[in-house]
């Protein structure tokens, strides 16, 4: 984590943007886009790891990249199996690694 | 490094190249394309009805203006000028990077395979609208390697990150 | 029930193509997508494309979808992102939804433009985070705008891995290496040209043996192969954070199959794809299909093929002539065949021919049982 991911200049693409909102990911404040994917997000802050597998804890990240495989589910504000790929950036989210099929929760 | 002579339908005349500016088509595949064929102004890029065709330059026709260089989706052409004072020649190419080389700027030029061929200096960086973020850079260079050098070290790339003697498998 | 003339399945090019078509033509269109935006993979095709003017060639793909988008617009052409369709009914009757539940609607015709998956590799370390189809690749880079890693390798040398590398070093990225089984390279020569000249190295006759790395991609093996066998003692480890596969695609015939349409193997496209005619109808009369549904090819094909199944579908549903239909599907025809030839294309146009014969062949054996 730390290091930026972000393509900053780019010789065919017009429209960078910059982070304009931030999600909570395992409790630490990250800069986001509102509207990116929260994987984007993730990826930008050097997060690749978004869950352990059930039976042996294997780690999994971004595979598909559009809302295909599965493997990179996450608990997103409180449920669990969110595929982040597919799933829209909104201010403050609260975003949280997710170990085997993880857990329901409330968040107030 | 052995000089690899082209031979092709694009691929104009070292007599023609003395001359002044001429592209150089380095198209051998039948691919089904023809933007290069409308992009001349001159008229002289000939494709045909048959899009796999490959391109046919009239090299008497071609000023080496390099309209067509920025149109071509495989940027597959380049311009020569042999005709440059004290045995000089400007290789131009398309380039779709950033950054972009400076104007003046003493860089590494390499060949089709990425390898170091020479020290040569930046002419000149040319951007348009109308090439839609392709820019045209061209480098000046030893005369001798004016069908070799297709490139240059791209700036913001290490020294040394050119492939040099890998095992291709070709 | 609410009820469309022509629902469309997909709006990539094939989809977009084919409702742009069916409403010129005066048809009441609705596409539907699972995605939250139209225009399926083009707009990450940041890259000029090939054939001729009347194929947009020289023009970037994103822009290409622009236009399509804008024209779906100003024809009015209904487009329901964010619902996956999940169930297809005799009679035309298709489900589908999301978080806010189910919904229903009848067509008359249907249009599936689905797409294709694509294919991974499995070898040791493969579901390493940092192992990623050069699809997931692509989208990051160009459509997020955020680099999948800094060192990559990228397996396969068709034109996805070529044009995906090349697209990787425009974002930032360094490409270690283009990995490729077969002893030369799939893609078009020109691709592979720009890499080379950027000084990419392409490992011919190798394959990834592994991806190394305590919870993140840190290095890969490769090992050399003959006739696509491991050659012992020719590991080779290069170190690296990000492994892209472009492995090939499938087509995703899920839906075609619960409409009851005919599956035929077509080994030079990609796999089971839906039997259909010259002008894409399949063996539901009811049914179309477009784009790499129907066989993998590329984008501008399948924009000429949604063409074609939107008139198709336009001329069954009345609102064009015989006459003018044919004249109309004479002319995509012509510039199918364009995109369709050369050493590359001849292969796609037999492909198809022979999915057209299976599909002869299958209205035959109907009409004798």
């Amino acid at each position: 984590m730390g290091e930026d991911r972000r393509v900053a200049e780019h010789p065919i693409l017009e429209d960078l943007r910059e982070p304009d909102t931030y999600i909570l990911y395992d409790g630490k404040r990250i800069p986001a886009i509102t509207g990116e994917p929260v994987a984007a997000a993730l990826l930008a802050a050097g997060v690749r790891i978004m869950r352990h597998t059930t039976k042996t804890g294997q780690p999994r990240g971004i595979f598909c990249g559009i809302g295909r495989c599965n493997d990179c589910k996450m608990i997103v504000d409180g449920v669990p199996g969110v595929r982040t790929c597919v799933t829209p950036v909104r201010e403050g989210m609260v975003v949280e690694t997710q170990e085997g099929l993880g857990e329901w929760r409330d968040l107030v | 490094m052995s000089k690899q002579i082209l031979e092709g339908p694009g691929i104009p005349s070292a007599e023609r190249r003395a001359k002044g500016p001429v592209a150089c088509i380095e198209c051998f595949q039948q691919i089904p394309c023809n933007p290069c064929e409308e992009a001349c102004p001159r008229g002289a890029i000939t494709v045909g009805d048959e899009i796999t065709s490959l391109p046919h330059l009239d090299a008497e026709k071609c000023n080496g203006c390099g309209l067509c260089m920025t149109r071509c989706p495989g940027l597959a052409i380049f311009t020569v000028d042999e005709s440059c004072a004290g045995d000089r020649a400007r290789v131009s190419f398309p380039y779709e990077y950033v950054p972009l080389p400076e104007k003046g700027q003493e860089i590494a030029c390499t060949d089709r395979e990425g390898r170091f061929v020479t020290e040569g200096t930046v002419y000149q960086v040319r951007t348009s609208k109308a090439f839609d973020h392709t820019a045209i850079v061209t480098v000046e260079i030893p005369k001798e390697y004016s069908m070799e050098v297709r490139f240059i070290r791209r700036p913001g790339t290490e020294a040394g990150e050119d492939r040099g003697e890998v095992d291709s498998g070709e | 029930m609410r009820k469309v003339q022509l629902l469309i399945v997909g709006a990539g090019p094939a989809g977009l193509s084919a409702g742009i078509e069916a409403a010129r033509a005066g048809v009441q269109v609705t596409i539907i997508d699972e995605n939250l935006r139209p225009g399926g993979q083009l707009f990450k095709q940041i890259h000029k494309f090939f054939g001729s003017r009347v194929h947009n060639a020289g023009v970037r793909g994103f822009r290409i979808g622009e236009k399509l988008l804008q024209d779906t617009k100003d024809l009015g052409v209904e487009v329901l992102l964010g619902y996956p369709v999940y169930g297809i009914f005799p009679g035309g009757e298709v489900v589908y939804g999301t978080a806010d539940g189910a919904h229903q609607m009848k067509a008359e015709k249907i249009i599936l433009a689905t797409g294709a998956n694509e294919n991974n590799l499995y070898f040791e370390g493969s579901t390493l985070p940092g192992v990623m189809t050069a699809g997931a690749a692509q989208t990051m880079i160009n459509l997020h705008h955020v680099l999948p890693g800094k060192r990559v390798i990228m397996v396969g040398s068709g034109n996805v891995g070529l044009i995906v590398s090349y697209q990787l070093l425009q974002a930032g990225a360094k490409v270690e290496a283009v990995v490729e089984a077969a002893p030369s390279i799939g893609g078009y020569g020109v691709h592979a040209g720009k890499l080379k000249r950027a000084g990419v190295p392409f490992y011919l006759s190798h394959t990834v043996r592994r991806a190394m790395g305590s919870t993140e991609v840190e290095a890969v093996e490769l090992v050399e192969l003959d006739h696509f066998k491991p050659v012992p003692g020719t590991e080779k480890i290069i170190e690296a954070d990000t492994v892209c596969m472009a492995v090939g695609l499938t087509p995703m015939t899920e839906l075609a199959s619960l409409c009851g349409c005919e599956l035929v193997e077509s080994r030079g496209l990609g796999g089971l794809v839906p039997a259909h005619d010259h002008n894409m109808c399949t063996t539901n009369p009811d049914v179309y299909i477009a784009g790499d549904i129907s066989g993998v090819e590329e984008a501008s094909t399948a924009m000429e093929e949604g063409r074609l199944a939107g008139t198709a579908a336009a001329e069954s549903l009345g609102y064009i002539s015989e006459a003018e239909a044919a004249e109309k599907k004479a002319e995509i025809h012509r510039r199918l065949d364009l995109l369709r030839s050369g050493q590359f294309g001849a292969k796609r146009a037999e492909a198809k021919a022979e999915i057209e014969k299976s599909f002869a062949q299958m209205q035959r054996g109907g009409e004798v049982g």
